[in-house]
């Protein structure tokens, strides 16, 4: 069954009343107040979070029939289940009696859910199972109302899953467009094109969600953010050329790019910095615990075969930018939350690899024992300090009087960005064209009056 | 090959030690641990341990690391864990699970003056409490437990960690070394904010 919500008398201002956004939004600038106002951050809440795919999980977190994990859409608590028949869903994780949440786990497996308030029950599917005492009722429950709420549109793209609360939204295929190009190079260098979700550096920082999507492609701030990271990298004479360090110099003057795919997606390519080889990737990886254990190890035992090896601990220099919430970056699934309009969970789920067709044999564990250390490194010594910036920005912004945020890097010069055919714009590394490209579709979301809906089971 | 790998042993330098047996000892060695058949309870033997554990707090707090690490063996590990029960390192990535070599990059940045997220450098005072000590399988290691708080000043506040930690020790060139520390925060499966300091 599909309901419809905010119905037309209960909803407040709609979004597209709100503010003239034309004025908030402009080609080469952007008001502080879409980052401080919690009026556009209440509208977000159903224009951005409920109206477009958003990223809910990964099919590894929930391998087995009625696994599950809570999570959220937007700040709606979500119960991601799939369900006794192997379907997934994304559950409101909400009673449908009195509102409690349903689940306060942060994963396992259940086939029913019982709430801790009065006692009613569900199936994985959503169903109401039971109620106590159901003679002090006059109804029967058969009504579909009784049954707990869910995202109406849930899909996935080769194990990344999305919800929406949107019946208008374009197939999830469609909305991804062309992005699904990196990510399928993203996954397709693993075995099998698979990867596993383990455990993740969970961070937070009192600033708007945006500085950070602002901030996913940003080749600009590198070397300035990221000072210190660079000098650490280096310190050691045989490491100069490791990690980050292509960016000293003038990075708008390396092979690397970055893209804009549409519908906010965006992705910048450091690939082409680097040798395309077998073990190149390797070569570049600054050093960790263990890596020179573990290349000795390998190349005893797997000879020329041990830089693809090692390459899989080695990080893909890649930012992958799904709008609004997903970024894939060396092997990392780093995910953006909202928690308020100046509060921001920023969670990187570390990966491993799974051995699909033998070839990786006894070196599974050791491979993926030295993937955590190296995915455990920009956690610690790069992102605190994109952290740090994105509070000071938040401080910044207090200055009532001085409205405008800019990001008008590259705009006007003739020649440096490149659209092509299929409208994918195409601009050096430091250039912002991605971020006014997708704040651009935010504005034109802001704009509109999209009808969401929650589904029940019947 | 095995020539240049024998000439750069040197842990700060390069890293030999964490391995897939060196993974396996650790993990069965933080298992199953704090069990009062292994406690010792001799008064000299609980006080001296308290003093390092004091030591090394005061030494954090005063951010005096060429001292702090000087207390550590040459092949040793600080482990923040991302799961309360510690949870397995070879395959779950921790908060931190730094070796010498990143140890000593963590020190060097916080000291380029460019690590923004100690721009200004937080002010930490820690208490160290509830310090047991335990016998391990070798008799020239030591597991000791203590609670830890730590109330930490940034421009816009104070804010506190919390938590407890597994020590373990060494004994070597005529002291006790620290060749593992655990640090497990009550909250390191939350979303933390500026996790920066050496906790
Ligand atoms: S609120 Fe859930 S049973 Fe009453
Ligand atoms: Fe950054």
């Amino acid at each position: 069954m599909l309901e419809k919500i905010n119905a037309p008398s209960i909803r407040p201002v709609a979004s597209a009343d709100l503010y003239d956004w034309d004025e908030l939004v402009q080609e080469d600038r952007v008001h502080r107040l879409i980052y401080t106002d919690t009026a556009i951050f209440a509208a977000e809440l159903t224009n951005i979070w409920g109206a477009v795919w958003v990223y809910l999980g990964h099919d590894s977190q929930i391998p087995n029939n009625n696994d599950f994990v809570t999570t959220k859409l937007g700040l709606r608590p979500i119960i991601l289940i799939r369900d006794s028949a192997g379907k997934i869903r994304a559950l409101f994780n909400r009673c449908t009696h009195r509102g409690t949440t349903l689940c306060r786990k942060e994963r396992g497996n259940a086939h029913m859910f019982t709430c801790p308030y009065h006692g009613w029950s569900y199936l994985s599917t959503g169903k109401l199972r039971a109620v106590p005492w159901p003679d002090g009722y006059a109804c029967d429950f058969k009504d579909a109302k009784f049954n707990v709420a869910q995202v109406p549109r849930v899909d996935s793209y080769r194990g990344f899953i999305f919800g929406t609360l949107n019946p208008d939204a374009p197939p999830l295929i469609d909305y991804l467009g062309g992005i699904t190009g990196p990510i399928d190079e993203w996954l397709d260098r693993n075995p099998g094109g698979k990867v596993v979700v383990c455990e993740a550096n969970r961070l937070k920082y009192k600033g708007n969600w945006k500085l950070a999507y602002d901030n996913s492609g940003d080749g600009y701030h590198v070397v300035f953010s990221h000072r210190s990271l660079l000098e650490m990298e280096n310190r050691l004479a045989d490491e100069a050329n490791k990690g980050m360090s292509y960016y000293k110099g003038s990075p708008d003057s390396k092979a690397m790019y970055m893209r804009y795919t549409g519908n906010g997606h965006h992705f910048k390519d450091k690939r082409p910095n680097i040798e395309k080889r077998s073990g190149g990737l390797w070569a570049v990886e600054g050093p960790a615990p263990g890596s020179e254990h573990y290349e000795a190890e390998f190349r005893r035992r797997f000879g020329a075969k041990a830089d693809d090896i090692l390459d899989l601990a080695g990080s893909e220099p890649v930012n992958i930018n799904v709008f609004p919430n997903l970024s894939l970056l060396g092997n990392h699934i780093q995910v953006f939350d909202p928690v308020s309009v100046d509060e921001t969970n920023v969670t990187w789920f570390g990966t491993s690899v799974v051995d699909v067709d033998g070839t990786l044999g006894d070196a599974l564990d050791e491979i993926n024992a030295l993937r955590m250390r190296t995915q455990e490194q920009f956690p610690n010594f790069g992102e605190v300090d994109d952290l740090a910036n994105f509070e000071e920005i938040q401080r910044g912004l207090a200055c009532l009087e001085d409205e405008w945020v800019y990001m008008h890097r590259g705009l006007g010069i003739p020649g440096r960005i490149k659209t092509d055919a299929k409208g994918e714009v195409t601009a050096p590394a430091t250039d912002e064209a991605f971020m006014r490209e997708y704040i651009h579709e935010w504005k034109r979301l802001m704009k509109a009056s999209p009808n969401l809906v929650v589904q029940r089971e019947p | 090959m095995s020539l240049h790998v024998q000439s750069t042993r040197d842990p700060s330098l390069t890293s030999y030690y964490v391995t897939d047996a060196f993974y396996r000892e650790l993990i069965a060695s933080f298992t199953d641990w704090q069990r009062d058949d292994r406690e010792i309870t001799e008064p000299a033997e609980r006080e001296r341990f308290r003093a390092l554990l004091e030591r090394e707090a005061r030494l954090l707090d005063q951010l005096n690391f060429d001292d702090w690490l000087a207390m550590y063996a040459p092949e040793c590990i600080y482990w923040v864990p991302g799961t309360p029960n510690g949870g397995d390192p070879r395959r779950e990535i921790a908060m931190s699970f730094d070796d010498r070599r990143r140890i000593e990059d963590r020190i060097y940045r916080l000291r380029t003056g460019y690590a923004w997220s100690q721009a200004p450098k937080s002010r930490t005072v820690r208490m160290i409490s509830n310090v047991e000590v335990f016998a391990a399988t070798s008799a020239d290691r030591r597991m000791v437990r203590s609670n830890f708080l730590i109330s930490e000043f940034r421009p816009d506040g104070v804010r506190f960690l919390s938590g407890w930690c597994g020590h373990r020790f060494v004994a070597r060139n005529g002291r006790w070394e620290i060749e593992v520390r655990q640090v497990n925060l009550i909250d390191c499966d939350q979303n933390l904010r500026n996790p920066s300091i050496v906790i």
